[in-house]
């Protein structure tokens, strides 16, 4: 694995851009990724919806990197089958992608601090509370051979007392160095678990010890647990000024708009998102903007007043009979073949193919809004693109409504 | 045909199902009728553009659902009263509005209401349900207002009578349709009674015109119907299965839950083609199934693959001229013990076949 970065303060702050280039572990991802970039986030592997054929009518290759939690695998397979069949990216057919491998996801594999202990961290999966060891999560990553991997950590919520807190770096610490001690690549392909709750110092310390070991970057954890998003600006920033520059920095649980955005404001690179997954079960289609970059003369007032231009529910009876695409001129597989009424009908009657197809366009979406990011920072531009956005997000909110007749 | 209830097939997209070599799936009228509604499909231009579907659809005629789902639907000269499931109201579904629905619709292939009465009824009401039939099929013809665009097809009724089948069949032939049905069936009729009807239908039915055996079905009954000569099946059997954790195969049927599977590292079936055969092992395909909305879609997808591949291979063999030979290799992958049932081997004399090479111990009836 190598990561590079290839733009630092991209328009102020830290926000930077990046090159990533994987091509160990089971299976190729010999592509350049750039970074910040969205791991898209799966269930046992795969996308909750997208099978691998239509996911490959998502851009490339953004869309072939892939969050996978080795907990899902926890009742089946088997390590050893698991490592018959030859690994991930065998099982999985996704010989082509980069699979990044961290324990805890915000849907079924949720980290549950009051079991964790000494001996491992525990998890609330679909098949109940299961405590972790080091060396079990490490027989899993070796004979599924991710190509990136998080160590296992003691991820805390925000309201824990400080004692409880201190103790969950200091066991992500040593668990750290358990994963490692037995890691066939001499942590060549691992990610060092940061944690520390909402401590500005334990953060730090985390950070700081992490550093000290021999990894290819940072996974950090913790967030998304309790902590308000004004809290986290400041973590993020103690954690990211504790780590070196040149590693790769992977963060878990921002998964809004605005909140990567400050993950990126604050140098992260590789993000994980469960929005997508939420948009798509509630019936939503993202349909914000793509263009702010590009259209200097944005001006709030010519959006519609009071509309919220961030999304739509498909479910809402005014899309019966509507027979355009849910984004005019997007390229994905939804958009390219079906109509907002199509969708709707779908949801209305249960079928398993509305979230089919809400999961590609909304992956679709998301990853754009990734790419204008990117081309943001590479612009010097990062910090306009982060303000415009948000204040047309707000916009909405803030204006006044006319009465509808 | 798979079985687009409601205007798609469960956890499949259009791309999908071209891929596997589908040519025509099946959407249900009274479904549709309900939602998303046959004036909107209609403002669409039909359920083609509705669902974006490029190649081609049958309709059936809403009868069927009326009389199974439905518990206060009654059936007179008029047509099928019963209860709208969305409000409560009286309404009344007759042959004049089956069309007329259908014809919004925009189907292909679309099916005539016809009085569909459960096998294993028996007593005077088949007989009253099969003349209606024919009734009811001169008001489908009256009303059918695109016959240039959609085929019409009757559907032969009466139960497990062959007399009344026969007058049914010849009475439609007379109407000179473009396709005919053979209906009624696959309702928990003995296997027995079900092949006998089939063959005389086929027997009587014109050699030129397609013959459809609704709601069949099971690999073994689709052999055996085309060897006593229809054309068409529909059945929701292969995707609902799937849904089940059962995957079609060659040998039968492969239980995906079974624990057996946990740690089976083959594919669900290494003769098939199809995507997830080619990618998935049957140890990662338990783990999905019944689980997670992936395991649906990946199993629906080779069992409609499997189902595709079957018609195909029947076809082809036909065409090639080892029809005979490719029904033993089946039977014989399916019951390898030589315990062929015997409606089969029954139904396989009649057919001409020979399959006294699959059959073990058991010796074909007089």
């Amino acid at each position: 694995m190598r990561f590079a970065v290839t733009k630092a303060c991209g328009g102020g702050g830290k926000a930077r851009a990046g090159a990533l280039y994987v091509g160990g572990g089971g299976g190729g991802g010999a592509a350049v990724v750039e970074t910040p970039s969205l791991l898209l986030s799966t269930r046992k592997g795969l996308p909750a919806f997208v099978s691998r054929d239509l996911l490959s009518t998502l851009p490339s290759p953004d869309s072939h990197l892939l969050h996978v939690s080795p907990i899902h695998f926890i009742e089946c397979p088997s390590s050893k089958t698991i490592s018959n069949i030859g690994g991930l990216h065998q099982m999985l057919g996704l010989q082509e992608h980069i699979l990044v491998a961290a324990a805890s996801d915000s849907v079924e594999s949720l980290p549950e601090s009051e079991a964790s202990n000494k001996l491992g961290a525990s998890f609330e999966t679909p098949s109940g509370r299961r405590l972790v060891k080091p060396s079990e999560y490490m027989q899993m990553i070796t004979s599924m051979k991710p190509n990136l991997w998080a160590s296992l950590a003691d991820e805390v919520p925000a309201w824990v007392t400080e004692k409880r807190n201190r103790i969950s770096v200091d066991r992500t610490l040593r668990w750290l160095d358990d994963c490692l001690a037995v890691d066939l690549e001499a942590g060549k392909n691992t990610l060092g678990a940061v944690v520390g709750g909402s401590n500005i110092d334990e953060r730090k310390r985390c950070a700081t010890e992490a550093s000290l070991r021999n990894v290819a970057g940072f996974w950090i954890g913790g967030f998304g647990l309790g902590e308000s998003m004004e809290e986290r600006l400041a973590l993020l920033n103690a954690v990211t000024d504790c780590l070196p520059e040149e590693k790769l920095r992977y963060v878990s649980r921002l998964s809004l708009p605005e909140e990567v955005l400050q993950g990126v404001a604050a140098g992260i690179d590789l993000f994980d998102s469960t929005y997508i997954y939420h948009l798509t079960l509630g019936g939503f289609a993202l349909v914000f903007p793509l263009d702010i970059v590009e259209r200097d003369n944005w001006d709030s007032r010519t959006d519609i007043e009071g509309a919220d231009c961030t999304k739509i529910n498909l479910r809402a009876t005014i899309y019966r009979k509507d027979t355009s695409p849910i984004v005019d001129r997007c390229g994905c597989f939804t958009c390219q073949n079906h109509t907002r009424a199509y969708i709707n009908h779908l949801l209305n009657v249960h079928e398993m193919l509305a979230q089919i197809l809400l999961e590609i366009h909304n992956t679709h979406h998301y990853l754009g809004f990734f790419r204008l990011m990117r081309e943001a920072i590479k612009g010097g531009k990062f910090e306009l693109f982060r303000q415009r956005f948000i204040k047309r997000r707000r916009a909405f909110l803030t204006a006044e409504a006319p009465c509808s007749l | 045909m798979p079985v687009g209830t409601q205007g798609t097939i469960k956890g499949l997209t259009n791309n999908q199902l071209e891929e596997i070599g589908c040519q025509i799936i099946l959407g249900n009228t009274y479904h549709l009728a309900l939602r998303p509604g046959a004036d909107l499909i209609d403002e669409f231009g039909g359920l083609h553009k509705f669902m974006n579907w490029k190649r081609a659809l049958l309709t059936d005629s809403g009868g069927f659902q009326m009389v199974s789902l439905l518990h206060l639907a009654d059936i007179t000269e008029k047509g099928v009263t019963f209860q709208s499931p969305v409000d409560g109201k009286p309404m009344l579904l007759t042959p004049e509005e089956s069309i007329q629905i259908q014809n919004k619709i925009g189907a292909d292939i679309i099916m005539a209401l016809d009085d569909v009465v459960k096998t294993t009824i028996t007593g005077p009401r088949i007989e009253e349900a099969m003349y209606r039939t024919l009734r009811w099929m001169d008001r489908c013809i009256a009303a059918h207002q695109k016959p240039d665009t959609q085929n019409l097809f009757g559907i032969v009724q009466g139960g497990l009578d062959p007399v009344l089948r026969d007058i049914c069949v010849r009475g439609l032939v007379e109407r000179n349709l473009p396709g005919y049905a053979i209906g009624g069936l696959a309702g928990g009729e003995d296997k027995d009674s079900f092949w006998r009807v089939v063959a005389q239908c086929t027997a009587a039915l014109p050699e030129d015109k397609p013959r459809y055996v609704m709601g069949v079905g099971y690999p073994l009954d689709i052999v055996v119907c085309s060897a006593l000569g229809a054309d068409m099946y529909d059945c929701v059997y292969p995707t609902r299965t799937a849904r089940f954790g059962s995957a079609l195969i060659p040998e039968g049927v492969l239980k995906l839950k079974n624990r057996a599977m946990a740690n089976d590292e083959r594919p669900i079936d290494p003769t098939c083609p199809c995507m997830v055969c080619k990618t998935y092992t049957r140890a990662y395909l338990h783990c999905l199934v019944t689980k997670d909305a992936m395991g649906s879609q990946l199993l629906s997808y080779h069992n409609l693959s499997y189902m595709m591949k079957l018609s195909r291979d029947l076809h082809t063999s036909i065409v090639e001229g080892r029809f005979p030979e490719f029904v033993r290799g089946f039977l014989r992958t399916q019951f390898p013990k030589g315990d062929v049932p015997e409606w089969v081997c029954n139904a396989m004399e009649v057919a001409g076949i020979d399959i006294s090479s699959c059959c073990a111990s058991f010796s074909p009836s007089h």
